[in-house]
């Protein structure tokens, strides 16, 4: 499945490609208003036309791409530090400890991601490190599940008793044996994970309690194009497949990721 | 069996005890004073102090949520500040909207999912296969919110086959209900289509490779049969609890696509009295989605022995 790899890899650099470049150039002042450009359809001076306010959407696009990316990318990095460090001292210490845990992490489990990251968006408010802080606690459960699991398998290997019996400490040995080879499956989850990420904050925000307008995200862009749906549809169209294509370019990777390091599944 | 049902039912006890104390914590955990908060800037003592009284927050946290805990199990999940209506019956008045789309949609989903996924594994790595996996990759890679404003444009806009705004209940036309609910049903049938049917491949890719399949095919079973009898039941359990899985994922995320259809569902219900800040619904809705989900994923659990006989054992 190289075309997976090639195709998953192409659409990642162009949104890392438009997220960077949004970050220090855009065509147009993405925030400025220019009402005598309402709804323009998209031409060669606009690329993908314009919204109720007369702003560029493609500069709009850019710029929340790369809200996407940060804000996916940190809640990934928090839930999967965190995630770790929970999932491995519960695997590691096991007794009372791992049984408390794990009944914590089952009962958060049993909020479905994104009605846990909404309740928390309640309590932080509705902006950019509260959604982080959101999806960051909505997800790691899962991330302490899978590492949990790995840990509780990897601890009883050959190579970790002997670390133990060459005399290194427990601590030591979790860190310098177990971790690293718990990695595999954690990469394969955190390559979902940024999916799952970026489509409940463009859901977030979809619903108006992820990053606040003006500030631009595929989300509250695509919120915004429904009154004019019928008369302006590249308002509707451009954010929803920005979001589409980015969900498209992660689960090829993933998907090419899975089969490198999960070889059952590789070849029939 | 009963044992299996006795351990799966007291595993329940817990999570849900953890649930109900998440969502009581969540609103303590809300800056400022809720009774502040609900009235407004300019509030009247008096009228702050009884609200404080009514909502029981005079007293101790401990004595509060053990008051709240006892009016739970009596059904009473307090009153809407916006519109003082019962919170339980409003909840239950709006879940039906969304647990029928839900229900028909997962429903029709594996229905497709799990025959395609079942061909694409046996014509592994096929053009069927490819094709297969491909529109399944594609379908999860489409946001629900978006393919649901597309549909809205194609059949509501553009060719005027279907309504773009309203709802009516089933028990007042019953077609004019489902003209209404035609569209957000297939937007999440197509949505889960791509999970189901991705992980229908893998289960029945494994279960191909199991030596009773050989073993059928040796013996000369029709292929068809081998499929229909060996592999099908086999691979159905871990599609199964998915289909668990997805149905609670769809009451949680259920919100945007009532939005997108302004449908009175559970989903509209939650966001809205986030924005009215009005808590006392926003915990029912919280807790009654994840008492759901717990329920779903129990009933999911306990089907389990139905098509596997070796779960009871472990």
């Amino acid at each position: 499945m190289r075309a997976n790899t090639a195709i998953g890899g192409a659409l990642m650099a162009l949104l890392l490609g438009a997220a960077l470049t949004g970050a220090f150039w855009t065509p147009f002042d993405p925030l400025r208003i220019n009402l005598r450009a309402r709804l323009q359809a998209p031409s060669s001076v606009h690329w993908l036309g314009t919204d109720e306010f007369g702003r560029d959407v493609l500069s709009r696009i850019m710029v929340g791409a790369g809200a996407s990316v940060i804000i996916s990318l940190v809640t990934v990095l928090l839930a999967i530090g965190a995630g770790m460090v929970v999932g491995c001292t519960a695997g590691y210490i096991r007794g009372w400890a791992d049984r408390v845990i794990m009944a914590v992490n089952d009962a958060l489990l049993a909020f479905p991601g994104i009605l846990l990251a909404l309740a928390v968006m309640i309590v932080v408010g509705a902006n950019k490190v509260g959604l982080i802080l959101a999806l960051g606690l909505a997800y790691i459960p899962s991330v302490v599940r899978v590492v949990r699991g790995t840990v509780l398998s990897i601890r009883e290997k050959e190579y970790v008793e002997a670390s133990r019996v060459i005399g290194n400490s427990e601590v030591y040995s979790m860190i310098r044996h177990v971790m690293p080879n718990a990695m595999a499956p954690v990469a394969v989850l955190a390559t979902s994970m940024f999916g799952w990420v970026l489509l409940a904050e463009s859901a977030l925000s979809f619903l108006g309690l992820g990053v606040p307008p003006p500030a631009p995200t595929w989300g509250n862009m695509l919120a915004a194009s429904r009154p004019f749906m019928e008369t302006a549809a590249w308002l509707s169209i451009a954010p929803g497949l920005c979001i589409a294509l980015t969900l498209l370019g992660i689960n090829l990777l993933g998907d090419s990721l899975r089969d490198r390091l999960d070889p059952r599944m590789a070849h029939g | 069996m009963l044992g299996y049902l006795a351990r799966r039912l007291a595993m329940t006890i817990p999570t849900l005890l953890l649930v109900a104390i998440a969502v009581f914590a969540l609103v303590r955990l809300i800056p400022g004073d809720p009774v502040q908060v609900m009235l407004g800037d300019a509030a009247d003592p008096a009228q702050a102090a009884q609200l404080r009284a009514q909502l029981g927050l005079d007293q101790p946290i401990p004595v509060q949520f053990i008051h709240w805990i006892a009016k739970l199990a009596a059904g009473d999940f307090g009153h809407s500040i916006t519109n003082n209506l019962a919170v339980l019956p409003l909840i239950l008045d709006r879940f039906q909207v969304s647990a029928v789309i839900v229900l028909v949609a997962v429903g029709l989903a594996a229905c497709i999912a799990v025959p395609a996924g079942l061909v694409a594994a046996w014509k592994q790595n096929s053009l069927v296969d490819l094709s297969v996996v491909g529109g399944a990759t594609l379908l999860l890679s489409i946001p629900s919110f978006w393919l649901g404003l597309l549909l809205l444009l194609l059949f509501g806009l553009k060719l005027k086959w279907l309504p773009v705004i309203g709802y009516v209940p089933f028990a007042e036309n019953f077609w004019q209900a489902a003209s209404f609910i035609v569209l957000p049903i297939a937007t999440l049938t197509m949505v889960e289509i791509g999970v189901l049917t991705r992980m229908a491949r893998a289960a029945s890719i494994e279960v191909l490779r199991f030596e009773y399949v050989t073993h059928a095919r040796a013996k000369g079973v029709p292929e068809w049969r081998v499929l229909a009898r060996h592999v099908l039941p086999n691979a159905f359990a871990p599609t199964w609890t998915l289909i668990g899985l997805v149905l609670g994922h769809l009451l949680g995320g259920i919100a945007v696509i009532e939005t997108v259809f302004t449908l009175p569902g559970l989903g509209r219900l939650l966001v809205d009295s986030i924005f009215a800040r009005d808590y006392p619904v926003v915990q029912g809705c919280l807790l009654f989605t994840a008492v759901i989900y717990v329920v779903v994923n129990l009933i999911v659990d306990l089907c389990y022995p139905l098509f596997d006989p070796r779960v009871t054992v472990a």
